[in-house]
């Protein structure tokens, strides 16, 4: 009971959150925003790439091949890797969070456009869409939930592997918990291991919501869309 | 490859560590999620909640579940039995959802049927729902046994033994011959392990032209 007293004390301590004590809140921030940048620059890659596998609706073997193979693919190793041939600093586990970003952003974007039924695209055409048209007037609607939750998981997965960032050197959430292990902190360890499985809840909350704000209302009454498949790190 | 030469005992040791682990996570994993992801079939005001909640099981990140859970369960953060549990509950997570989906895939029809041929309430579970079933539990199943052996390395930062140590090992004594071999090894189990999967799909269900 005392561990988790003390743990307590820790998360309630204004010490931990202010910017002269453990500064949590400027870290939390930091975790947020690497994670964002690692997930915008994967969608930059991957929802063109993903646009164009589902629209030409071929390469499903190269999707099913790439988020199967991304599954096995050990974060940490990913993160040592770049790590030792890159250096210490930011730059080197960016490159392996947006690495692991890709997969789920590219299969929630291939699912989104190959799932809209071809007669869709085809009474679009017939109506002389363009493809510019078709892709802001029909792809993006119809797909846009379904790139959401690639989104999503890709996000929920970067901030968990952006904690084991902090093994080779980069700021976030992570420096506490690696504090926390060397110092033999336990309170520090558990309190920050709590606080950040707290925030990833929220962010895949939040990210729920928008999924179901993604919808089309037409859509959304006739079935709910399921997310992708989530997936840990 | 000098490393890999040099220093097969340590790699042997680490595979053997990682196999040990891993393998009963997924064995414990596929156990419990078959009674559960029945319950979520047969009960579906719960199947809401028991599919949303492990959801948001498997989105709470590895290295903290793994220094959290020893409170709860009182192992030791370095125990493997610690790793054992937390890649059990993420496998829980994955698989109850592949279990419920496919016992719903079975017909009423068929299940009609076998009660009127007179199989009771578990003999009708056992020898035809669970068999009409297993194929669509053989493919989450071959998921979580990726996830979980690509998980297993996680523990190596608290200290836990696994193939995940050559990548530890190898960042502190800047070898990158060892994080090579540690990624290739953790890659190829898991290819290993699928591959036998579907060798015993195929002979555990003979009906079945190909296992997906």
């Amino acid at each position: 009971m005392n561990v988790i007293q003390e743990t307590f004390n820790w998360l309630v301590d204004p010490q931990t959150w202010s910017t002269d004590g453990h500064n949590m809140i400027i870290r939390s921030v930091e975790h947020l925003q690497y994670s964002a940048l690692a997930v915008t620059l994967a969608a930059l890659l991957a929802i063109p790439a993903g646009w164009f596998m589902g629209h030409t609706r071929r390469f499903s073997g190269v999707i099913v091949g790439i988020t199967g193979a991304a599954r096995a693919l050990p974060t940490l190793g990913l993160i040592t890797l770049f790590g030792l041939l890159l250096g210490i600093g930011l730059v080197p586990p960016m490159i392996a969070l947006v690495v692991l970003a890709i997969p789920s952003i590219l299969a929630g974007t291939y699912s989104g456009i190959s799932a809209i039924n071809t007669s869709v695209i085809d009474a679009a055409r017939a109506q002389g869409f363009t493809t510019r048209q078709l892709v802001t007037r029909v792809h993006l609607p119809l797909g846009f939930a379904m790139i959401v939750g690639g989104l999503r998981s890709a996000f929920i997965q970067v901030m968990s592997t952006a904690i084991l960032a902090a093994y080779v050197g980069a700021g976030g959430l992570g420096r506490f918990i690696f504090l926390g292990i060397n110092t033999q902190d336990t309170p520090m360890l558990l309190g920050a291991s709590i606080w950040i499985m707290v925030l990833v809840v929220l962010v895949d909350a939040l990210f729920s919501l928008g999924q179901r704000f993604a919808t089309p209302t037409g859509v959304r009454r006739l079935h709910a869309v399921p997310a992708t498949e989530p997936s840990a790190g | 490859m000098n490393w890999v030469t040099n220093n097969l005992e340590t790699i042997i040791s680490a595979l053997g560590w990682h196999v040990a682990l891993s393998v009963p996570a997924i064995v414990a994993a596929l156990l419990c999620s078959i009674p559960l992801g029945w319950l979520a079939h047969r009960l579906p005001r719960y199947s809401g909640p028991i599919i949303t909640g492990s959801g948001l099981l498997f989105a709470i990140p590895s290295l903290p579940l793994l220094i959290v859970l020893p409170v709860l369960t009182g192992a030791g953060m370095r125990d493997g039995s610690n790793v054992v549990i937390a890649l059990t509950l993420y496998g829980i997570a994955l698989l109850v959802r592949s279990v419920a989906d496919g016992f719903n895939s079975i017909s009423s029809e068929t299940r009609l049927a076998a009660t009127a041929l007179g199989y009771s309430g578990f003999r009708r579970f056992l020898t035809v729902e669970l068999p009409l079933a297993a194929p669509i539990i053989l493919t989450g199943l071959r998921v979580v046994t990726a996830s979980t052996i690509a998980l297993c390395t996680v523990g190596a930062v608290l200290g836990i033994p696994s193939l995940g140590t050559l990548f530890t090992d190898g960042f502190q004594r800047q070898i990158l011959a060892e994080i090579m071999t540690g990624i290739i090894l953790t890659l190829g189990l898991a290819g290993i392990c699928d591959a036998l999967l579907v060798v015993l799909g195929k002979l555990l269900m003979p009906w079945q032209k190909q296992v997906a």
